[in-house]
């Protein structure tokens, strides 16, 4: 074993596996995520990113609503606040406005940001606040063991929906561009390299960055809609069912039929709304921050 | 006091509306940020800050509604500023569950209901006392609750000073309480210098960052309170949590926080409620009243001591915590109690629980959006005598 991992290891001092124990709190794991959910991953992505910035654990807030993908706060250590059901955007304004140079990100689900928060996630959009809004959407409430939310596909299974989920779902990325967003883009836990990308890219725009997070909940979606185990569900719906947006460009509209597309879907500038805020200090005579 | 060069500095006077002055009273208690959503009668707080705010550089942001409004407060508090929004009936209602997220995780902020006729849309131009029971118990759960009752313009200012130092405090959201008639009076008032006015800064915690504990209370102290951003990383839940911030399953640590988060506000009773007394040394006839209906009680009771009849009002400025005691010595003292209130019977009820069967108890009340007539007081203090 020494001999053959000697030449290797000068390669691995390049690679140094990445350290997670700078961001995860000691003593607050294991989480509550059910084996075979993608929230993990996704959190992995999220530390990998803020780790690129450079930028100190001070320097960040992460703000949650309720359900599954909410409790991710709780386990990183920054300045973290759990808050209402669908109201983080809110908790997360406020914040932001009181703390200009904090970088806000708000973790949130297909149920918290649409349904119950639905109103707050198209005014954040709007003002185009800096923020990122990473919105873990696995189809289904799974806090509360699996009723069908605003992202559910029609004819999906869940316990609300026993005969089929009649109801037309969102498009997040659609959504949050009609909104306002200035960065709009589509992940999801099974391309975690690419996620890790978006979400550096994401934290790095000035404004509100919406990044659609496709997901993967085994334990009740999975189950009610057939899935025999965790990764075929991923591969189903977060590989199968996706495209990159290069490799969709080319594609005639049939091609495209039940696909999602992913990456970096839409970014424009418009003014952000604290530095807008910011020049009307000055215009009313005051001292900005 | 010797500003100006010397000269002795005369009180600013201004004539004012009640919201205007408690937009002021914010400015003086050092509020910088104002977060609401437009509702009469309480529109022109949100008005007035929008102009002054920004001018100190502070933050006045018109939500997408009255939720959004009161999170907002709540996390611009945790960014370190002292926080408002202000509303009426509906959106005090739509507030409630933010309110108890405040309590639960002892944020400091203030919120101003305006009160107007309710259910419902009601008679939003019209007066009301009716929100009362909705201050103490409009969240759910079993929680803190402070509501300051002011009775004129210029009480609105120093009143909404006293909300934002008792928040601080204690660490948990205070409610300022009046109705349309005072929100939309005017009236002259004095505004203060600024180094006249007691103002109270949050404390903050001086530990090392590592052993930071935003809930750690010994023998009852309320714990300093970090600002986020900086250095203190800490975490803040609506779920029950210990200590540390984090949530937790132990009943005991759940049973001891909900205790605590009451008991911070029921033990310091004495301290938080302020009375004012009105002919009340030698009267044989009481009115329990406060706002708008203090204002008729009052010139009932002068009209009363005209005639020889010994009448006195106790008007409590703080309503939450209730002065049982206060109320109770009355009780004690007097044949009766008239409890005039434009509401169908809420005081009413708590004053006739603190007065435990000492001596009648009598409501006044009314509903049809016009103030009670010193008149009514005057007829029903008479039928005493």
């Amino acid at each position: 074993m020494e001999t053959a991992a000697t030449p290797k290891k000068t390669k691995k001092a390049k690679q140094t596996p990445f350290d997670y124990s700078k961001y995860i709190r000691g003593g607050k794991l294991p989480h509550i995520w059910c084996p075979g959910c993608g929230h993990g991953i996704v959190l992995k992505s999220l530390l990998r990113a803020i780790d690129t910035t450079g930028r100190s654990n001070n320097d960040f807030a992460l703000v949650s609503g309720i359900g599954c993908s909410s409790r991710t706060p709780g386990y990183v250590d920054f300045n973290t606040l759990h808050t209402l059901h669908g109201r983080a955007l809110a908790y997360a304004t406020g914040l932001k406005m009181a703390k200009p140079n904090l970088k806000v990100i708000v973790t949130t689900g297909d149920g918290d940001a649409l349904a119950i928060g639905g109103n707050h996630f198209i005014h954040t959009c709007r003002r185009n606040i800096d923020m990122v809004i990473m919105v873990y959407n696995n189809y289904i409430y799974g806090m509360t063991s699996g009723q069908f939310s605003p992202t559910t596909a029609q004819g999906m299974i869940a316990t609300t929906s026993r005969y089929g989920n009649i109801e037309s779902p969102f498009d997040v990325c659609k959504m949050a561009e009609a909104s306002g967003a200035t960065f709009v883009a589509r992940g999801t836990a099974y391309h975690y390299g690419e996620l890790e990308k978006i979400l550096y890219e994401a934290i790095m725009h000035k404004g509100t960055a919406v990044i659609d997070i496709i997901d993967s909940c085994p334990t009740y979606y999975g189950r009610f809609n057939k899935f025999k185990t965790p990764s075929e569900m991923m591969e189903k719906i977060e590989k199968e069912g996706t495209i990159p947006l290069k490799q969709a460009a080319g594609l005639p509209p049939e091609k495209l039929q039940g696909k999602l597309i992913r990456g970096i879907i839409y970014k424009k500038e418009r003014p952000e709304y604290t530095s807008e805020y910011a020049k009307l200090v000055e215009k009313a005579g005051g001292k900005s921050k | 006091m010797a500003k100006n060069g010397g000269r002795m500095a005369e009180k600013k006077k201004k004539f004012m509306q009640g919201n205007e002055a408690c937009s002021e009273g914010a400015i003086y208690a050092g509020c910088r940020f104002y977060a609401g959503y437009p509702i009469t009668p309480s529109t022109e707080i949100a008005e007035t800050l929008s102009v002054r705010l920004p001018k100190f550089g502070g933050v006045f942001m018109q939500m997408e509604d009255e939720i959004a409004s009161i999170c907002a407060i709540v996390g611009a508090s945790l960014g370190g500023a002292k926080s408002l929004t202000a509303t009426s009936g509906p959106g005090f209602s739509l507030m409630q569950e933010g309110i108890g997220f405040a309590c639960i995780t002892e944020v400091p902020c203030v919120i101003v209901n305006v009160m107007r006729s309710g259910p419902s849309t009601g008679f939003p131009t019209g007066p009301s006392q009716s929100d009362v029971m909705q201050a103490k118990w409009g969240t759910h759960g079993d929680h803190p609750a402070i509501a300051l009752t002011p009775a004129s313009v210029q009480e609105i200012m120093y009143e909404t000073i006293r909300a934002f130092n008792l928040s601080e405090l204690y660490r948990t959201p205070v409610i300022i309480l009046y109705d349309e008639i005072i929100g939309h009076m005017r009236e002259a008032i004095a505004l203060p210098e600024p180094d006249e006015i007691e103002v109270v800064e949050r404390k903050k915690p001086s530990c090392k960052p590592e052993e930071y504990k935003p809930y750690a209370s010994n023998n009852g102290d309320i714990a300093p309170l970090a600002v986020y951003g900086e250095g203190y990383r800490f975490h803040v839940t609506g779920l029950y949590h210990a200590e540390d911030g984090f949530p937790t399953n132990n009943t005991k640590l759940i049973g001891e926080a909900n205790e605590r988060i009451v008991n911070k506000v029921n033990k310091n009773i004495d301290k938080i409620c302020i009375n004012e007394e009105f002919y009340l040394d030698d009267a044989e006839i009481g009115v329990v009243a406060y706002g708008v209906s203090s204002k008729s009680a009052k010139f009932a009771v002068k009209e009363m001591r005209k005639k020889g009849i010994k009448a006195g009002l106790l008007r409590p400025k703080t309503i939450w915590p209730f002065p049982y005691k206060a109320v109770n010595k009355l009780a004690k003292q007097v044949k009766a109690i008239l409890v005039p209130e434009m509401n169908l019977g809420q005081v009413y009820y708590e004053v006739e629980r603190a007065s435990r069967g000492q001596c009648e108890v009598k409501g006044i009340f009314k509903v049809d959006t016009e103030a009670i007539h010193p008149k009514k007081i005057m007829e029903e203090i008479e039928k005493f005598t």
